[in-house]
């Protein structure tokens, strides 16, 4: 039995929807703080643009790849649960978590392979911001492809369609903090 | 339609037997979480209490043995004070004033059944409770509780070499963090509720002032507590994983941690004194038979605040090596600041202005909380502006004015709440008379404690110091004398506590039953059950109009209700 609550609608805007915007604007604000204090430490330590010139441009732009391309099939699995298709839906979703594995793995070779050359996290002030943004970003990615993953689940039985969108929104998110990541601590050399 | 024949049904399978577990432990109504959130943090309250009483104790009487304590070494005093703080502002003030609140009012007050995510409201109560208690065990482990004071500056807090405290300052992280995710959790839970599932007409100007205070409040939170817990992983990896974000020795900037704790900071601020000012709002029309002041005025000075509030952190760091030039920014936007503020307590002055005022309890604290907010918002004027504030940091001044705004807010909005809402909440009344005695009991006594305090920083007394024995210049008998008036007065107010939670128990079980509308108040929860049953309503109400309808002339009765058609 669900509360009324969870019925009404009196901002015209349905309540998942709304919820996840909030989600994603104090996730803005976390990000927003790290990624500010980076700027200003870049902007003060010429040095680091040396760092910088030891990440690897190449695997970098390989996943933005993947990962904007993962975006398309959410937009399209949107698409198919607005149509009521929730099994066409949930095959998309998995399509999309591929693309968020496949980026989890490419970084995991990634770091090791920088941590194989001496560069830890404890190395300098830019190493720790990347390893510390890239992280966190990561970790979104990671849950991003488990809730996906649960939100297939019932999509299949063509139940709860409308948090098909609500992931997406979501996943749009990681996506675009991502965008910021790869020009500041790949491009910027 | 198809809303109303949900609703109908609703009503009839809403009451159904729940056990003692679901019905008080894993509950998601959101009046029990409510409740939950309070109890919490009124046994935090005591802990923090406590912890003020040994410390107190212990600059009033140096090196002599506690009552119920024992000695203080240097390492308990650092690790008491802090944890007062961190406990009286993360685990009272915000559980108390806007989860406990928060939770208990919102649904009532905008009409409806329950949060918009009752499950994640229980996830956020369970987060906070899983919180606290790693807080309390931080100061059992080796090394004892974090001491390096509830701003947690590195290096002191990044470096266990330096704070000799390995886990505690880990564990208290850990906690403070855990505490950010359940706050969020609820604030969006909050928002969205109050955006989304008010009564059927009731629009955003018929929102009764106190939701409109915790929303724009969560709000300021959600938008201001982000940089912070990017602050703390940062401060967490270069506690354990050995990064410099802190460092200088490794390419790090300690002042960064201070940017990026103040700019949540003094938001922060706002984020408690909101819901407290909303509450007094409430409670100061209700009892003087007045409609508030301006209402739309005081929204909108509420949302200029809210912006204003995050422009001016550095204040806090006028003698941490800012520059000079930047400082005069930071207090001109200080100084403007109290503008909107004052506006407030002149709007609500002007509220009781010709209104037939009672003092019945809850008015005493709304009126006291005006009276000594003042004190504390005057005060601050002298800390805002660089010049004064050089002299005045970190000395007993700073602390005396942070006392004066955040006593009002977490004690006695949280005391005016409780009393004005305690027939709502349990169905009984609390005694007048005990009341009042606790009341004058605990105002006066809190006068007594911080005044002397501000005379013993004007007198140039500094900050988290174990012994004054040890500084010549402060070790005078003059001084002495005031810090033990202080430590006399924090005793007869902390005994006059006894008088509130032996009424607040007494009144739970053996107090007068209370009816639906004890004061004739205009807001939706005065027309539930006092208690509200699961649910709230048989049937939701609907909402005619604004919320201060008193005294309207064209009416026999001095009230109005916001459900009643005409």
């Amino acid at each position: 039995m669900r509360p009324i609550a969870t019925t009404r609608s009196a901002s015209g805007t349905p309540t998942g929807r709304l919820a996840v915007w909030w989600v994603i604007a104090s996730e803005i604000v976390i990000f927003g703080g790290l990624l500010a204090s980076y700027i200003m430490f870049r902007l003060s330590h010429p040095e680091w643009a040396e760092y910088a010139s030891h990440t690897n441009t190449w695997i970098g732009a390989f996943n933005t790849f993947v990962l904007l391309t993962s975006s398309l099939s959410a937009v399209l699995a949107h698409q198919a649960a607005e149509a009521g298709n929730g099994k066409k839906a949930a095959k998309l979703l998995y399509w999309t978590m591929l693309g968020g594995i496949t980026f989890a793995v490419v970084k995991g070779f990634e770091w090791n392979m920088e941590i194989s050359h001496g560069f830890t996290i404890s190395s300098n002030g830019f190493w720790s911001f990347y390893y510390t943004a890239a992280g966190l970003h990561a970790l979104h990615v990671i849950a991003g492809v488990v809730i996906m993953g649960i939100v297939a689940q019932t999509a299949k039985q063509n139940l709860e369609l409308h948090r098909v969108e609500l992931i997406g929104i979501y996943w749009h998110f990681v996506d675009l903090v991502w965008i910021f990541l790869f020009p500041l601590l790949y491009i910027a050399k | 339609m198809a809303e109303h024949a949900g609703e109908a049904a609703h009503g009839h399978d809403g009451h159904h037997e729940m056990s003692f577990w679901s019905k008080y432990v894993f509950s998601t109504d959101h009046k029990i979480i409510g409740m939950q959130y309070m109890f919490t943090g009124m046994a935090m309250a005591l802990i923090g209490g406590f912890m003020a009483y040994v410390f107190r104790m212990q600059l009033a009487f140096p090196g002599e043995a506690v009552p119920g304590f024992g000695g203080v070494s240097p390492a308990d005093y650092n690790s008491l004070i802090t944890n007062h703080g961190t406990i009286m502002i993360f685990w009272v003030a915000m559980p108390v004033l806007i989860a406990g609140f928060g939770n208990f009012l919102i649904p009532l007050m905008i009409g409806c059944d329950d949060m918009v995510f009752p499950k994640i409201n229980r996830l956020s109560y369970q987060i906070f409770l899983l919180s606290a208690i790693v807080l309390i065990v931080s100061f059992f482990v080796q090394g004892g509780g974090f001491g390096g004071a509830w701003t947690a500056y590195p290096p002191l807090s990044a470096k266990a070499e330096y704070s000799l405290t390995p886990l505690g300052s880990t564990l208290w992280l850990v906690a403070v963090a855990l505490e950010f995710v359940a706050f969020l959790l609820g604030g969006i839970n909050f928002v969205t509720t109050t955006m989304n599932s008010r009564a059927p007409g009731m629009k955003m100007y018929d929102i009764p002032m106190v939701i409109w205070m915790i929303v724009v409040a969560s709000i300021l939170f959600m938008a201001s507590v982000g940089p912070l817990i990017a602050g703390a992983v940062m401060l967490f990896m270069d506690q354990n994983v050995g990064t410099g974000f802190f460092d200088p020795g490794k390419g790090g900037d300690p002042i960064l941690w201070q940017h990026l704790f103040w700019f949540f900071g003094h938001p922060e601020v706002y984020v408690v004194l909101l819901p407290a000012m909303g509450i007094v709002a409430d409670i100061m029309t209700v009892f003087s038979r007045k409609k508030l002041f301006a209402y739309r005025t005081v929204l909108y000075t509420v949302f200029g605040t809210g912006v204003l509030s995050f422009t001016v952190w550095a204040h806090h760091q006028f003698i941490a090596g800012v520059d000079p030039r930047m400082a005069h920014i930071f207090t001109i936007t200080t100084l403007l600041i109290s503008v909107p503020i004052a506006e407030m307590c002149f709007v609500y002055i002007a509220t009781l202005y010709g209104g037939s005022i009672q003092l019945s309890t809850p008015m005493l604290w709304a009126l006291a909380f005006l009276a000594e907010f003042l004190i504390g918002g005057v005060t601050g004027i002298f800390l805002g502006a660089s010049g004064a504030d050089v002299y005045f940091h970190d000395t007993y001044f700073v602390l005396a004015h942070f006392h004066y705004t955040f006593f009002p807010i977490a004690i006695i909005g949280v005391f005016a709440g409780i009393t004005y809402w305690f027939p709502k909440m349990f169905g009984r009344h609390l005694s007048e008379f005990w009341g009042k005695v606790h009341f004058w009991g605990t105002i006066v006594a809190f006068n007594c404690i911080f005044i002397p305090l501000f005379m013993l920083g004007a007198a140039g007394q500094h900050r988290r110091i174990y012994n004054y024995n040890h500084f010549p210049d402060l070790a005078t008998p003059e001084l002495q004398r005031l810090r033990v008036i202080a430590t006399s007065a924090l005793l007869v107010m902390l005994a006059f506590q006894a008088v509130f939670l032996i009424n607040f128990f007494y009144s739970l079980f053996k107090g007068k039953k209370a009816e639906k509308n004890p004061y004739n108040a205009n807001t939706l929860e005065w027309t539930a059950a006092s208690p509200p049953p699961h649910g709230n309503w048989a049937e939701l109400p609907r909402v005619y109009r604004g919320p201060y309808e008193y005294s309207h002339p064209d009416r026999d009765t001095d009230y109005w209700p916001q459900n009643e058609p005409n």
